[in-house]
């Protein structure tokens, strides 16, 4: 109910008390200003672990293979492993529907030349499917698709930089550049958030990589995303049954990790997120200890504030104001100034926060520190009930005092 | 308008209580000046604060405008106080960040009256005890008798039938007395019932019924000679 009559009251009240208002403020403002920047550092922190992974998708797995370590089934050790297109067609098929992308990457250096322009790059062999478990953004024209494969076109897609580097500001798609000797039509132009290195690649169709350097059908990784269906446990559990069953498959001992692994996103999605709830667990036990002393904080003022008032309070019984009256009148400004000073702590917080910015990321992993609105409301409510307990319990006291008492009081 | 029935009051001091009021019988009726005497601590303070219903008595009946004051919560006691009576403290008890004006007024805003009129009704009572120009001061800047008349003012704002003082000239010079006094009478001849404590002969001659006190017992109750149509029982 609003009642301008009290707000009046109220205001005039903390208007001519100012010392005392600011001072209850002062505590809760504090509180708020702590909780909000460690709220938002441990956010910061936490935005840096995701973007440590956004540079490729949440859900990819890569299938990568070395040299055996372990004697299995009469091979010796150290034999090289080979992945295989049918290798790739066997996950394919075997594990249609727990996978989401599929591509396979063969590693090539090459020499690219357009006009007088030449440097050495990374080539990738690579499915269209590739482009999604990257994060690969176009740029300008298209990414490989299927047909490319099929017919084992001579295209290729550059990054950002190696058209930087080749062609300048001048236009490079529909060009023509030379790659170790054979004429690749620049189909499009990517960028990637992964950094420089990454946008310094050029991916070309893998059936092509394979006709035209060695004839054969190798493939140096397998790289895949899973259903996004599949939860954590399930994605990881997919993860492990299919190194086993690769293993197998190529007569690699159950156990050898060097000979044939997956790297599965899911396994450090997990490990991230239970760091992340640890930290989160922490800063939601130091932040509410936090707001737990704002609280006892301003309580404590209001218990003195009442003392000091209990005379006036006396007066205002003895001129027919009833117990209820005054509780409310104690328990609004307690929660007018609550609120208001929290607002401010919150406000300078968030204001800090945006001052520190990117600036901690490089040293201290924290990036783009901030606090989200479910946190401000959050906060704000427990603002407002901390106000009214902490200006409900003393002023219910005081305003039991019998009036003559109050009016005794000095 | 008040009537006492054989009543007692003790006050606990630790293990001990004082018997502070020993069986006390009183019958004031509307339109009375009465005047309360008494040695320190013979209880007038005590008598005048459970009238006021800012305490509570422990045995005996008190009758406030013909209703019996018993088993009564804080929330009735306000709402009583606030439609039937009027006080006036030895200091003043002005609110001291309030203005005089809104000091008067704050009796009206507890009855609900709204602001606008509040403020003219607070105005005319305060032109009434002659402190119209002192209407935007605040306690502090107002004389030991001002205080006193704004502190009227607010008792009298709600039209309220009993007015009460305790020791209202206690701190004031004569001058000042007198001119409190003035206000008192003239309430009165306007029909108010007035009940006011006294140490002064001065004070309690200019009233129309003396009520003497001591350790706790009436020892006197007689009128005075400004006494002409209103009689006591
Ligand atoms: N709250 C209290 N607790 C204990 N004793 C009290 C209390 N109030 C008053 N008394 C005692 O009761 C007695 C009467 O007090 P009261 O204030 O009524 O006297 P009084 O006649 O008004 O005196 P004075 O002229 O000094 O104002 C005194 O002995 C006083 O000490
Ligand atoms: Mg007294």
């Amino acid at each position: 109910m609003f009642d301008i009559d009290r707000w009046r009251e109220i205001f005039q009240s903390i208007n001519k008390n100012r010392l005392r208002s600011v001072l209850s403020g002062f505590t809760v403002a504090f509180a708020i200003l702590l909780f909000t920047l460690l709220f938002g550092i441990v956010s910061g922190l936490s935005n840096s672990f995701k973007s440590a992974f956004a540079d490729d998708a949440q859900n990819a797995m890569f299938v990568r293979v070395w040299q055996t370590s372990k004697p299995y089934k009469g091979l010796q050790t150290g034999r090289t492993i080979q992945l295989k297109n049918d290798d790739f067609n066997y996950v394919k098929e075997e594990y249609e529907n727990k996978i989401q992308y599929q591509s396979a990457r063969i590693y090539k250096n090459f020499t690219l030349k357009y006009k007088n322009e030449a440097n050495s790059y990374s080539v990738r062999a690579v499915h269209p499917d590739h482009q999604f478990l990257e994060k690969t953004i176009i740029d300008e024209g298209r990414y490989l698709n299927e047909k490319d494969l099929q017919e084992k076109s001579k295209v290729i897609v550059i990054g950002r930089l190696i058209k930087a580097d080749l062609f300048g500001e001048k236009p490079a798609l529909g060009k023509r550049i030379n790659m170790n000797g054979s004429s690749y039509l620049v189909i499009g132009i990517f960028s990637d958030e992964g950094g420089d290195n990454e946008e310094r690649l050029a991916y070309i169709p893998t059936t092509t990589a394979q006709m035209i350097y060695g004839n054969n059908d190798y493939i140096s990784q397998i790289n895949l995303g899973y259903n996004p269906d599949l939860n954590l446990d399930q994605a990881i559990s997919f993860g492990n049954q299919l190194e086993r069953d690769l293993r197998s498959k190529l007569n690699i001992h159950p156990d050898d990790q060097s000979a044939l692994s997956v790297r599965n996103m899911a396994e450090a999605n997990k490990n991230v997120g239970s760091f992340m709830a640890i930290l989160y667990a922490i800063v939601i036990l130091v932040g509410s200890g936090t707001l737990i002393a704002g609280i006892i904080g301003i309580s404590n003022i209001m218990i003195f504030v009442i003392k000091e008032r209990t005379k006036e309070f006396g007066i205002r019984k003895a001129l027919g104001a009833q117990p209820l009256s005054i509780v409310w009148m104690v328990v609004q400004e307690s929660v007018f100034i609550t609120t208001i000073a929290g607002y401010l702590g919150l406000s300078l917080g968030t204001y800090l926060l945006s001052l520190i910015g990117d600036s901690l990321e490089k040293d201290y992993f924290i990036k783009d520190p901030s606090v989200s609105t479910g946190i401000v409301v959050g906060a704000t409510i427990v603002l407002i009930v901390s106000g009214l307990i902490a200006g409900y319990i003393p002023a219910k006291r005081a305003a039991n005092i019998k009036p003559i008492e109050a009016l005794r009081a000095d | 308008m008040i009537r006492i029935e054989k009543l007692h009051k003790s006050y606990p001091i630790g293990k001990e209580s004082i018997h502070v009021l020993k069986g006390i019988d009183l019958h004031i009726k509307e339109g009375e000046f009465v005047s309360i005497m008494g040695s320190s601590g013979s209880g007038k303070s005590t008598l005048l604060n459970i009238v006021g219903l800012l305490d509570i008595h422990d045995e005996g009946n008190y009758y406030l405008n013909g209703e019996l004051i018993k088993d009564m919560n804080e929330k009735k006691a306000a709402i009583l106080r606030n439609k039937f009576l009027g006080f006036v403290f030895q200091s003043f008890n002005l609110i001291s960040y309030k203005t005089a004006l809104e000091n008067v007024a704050l009796p009206l805003y507890y009855k609900g009256v709204n602001r606008k009129e509040r403020l003219e009704i607070a105005m005319e009572y305060l032109e009434k005890v002659g402190l119209k120009e002192w209407a935007n001061h605040l306690p502090n800047e107002l004389s030991g008798g001002q205080k006193q008349r704004v502190a009227i003012a607010r008792a009298l704002v709600t039209k309220p039938k009993v007015v009460l003082a305790d020791e209202p000239t206690g701190a004031l010079d004569s001058t000042t007395t007198d001119s409190v006094m003035d206000l008192l009478k003239d309430i009165n001849n306007e029909g108010m019932t007035v009940f006011v404590i006294t140490h002064e002969e001065e004070v309690a001659a200019q009233t129309k019924r003396i009520v003497r006190l001591k350790d706790g017992v009436i020892v006197s109750d007689e009128l005075t000679k400004n006494t002409n149509s209103v009689s006591h029982v």
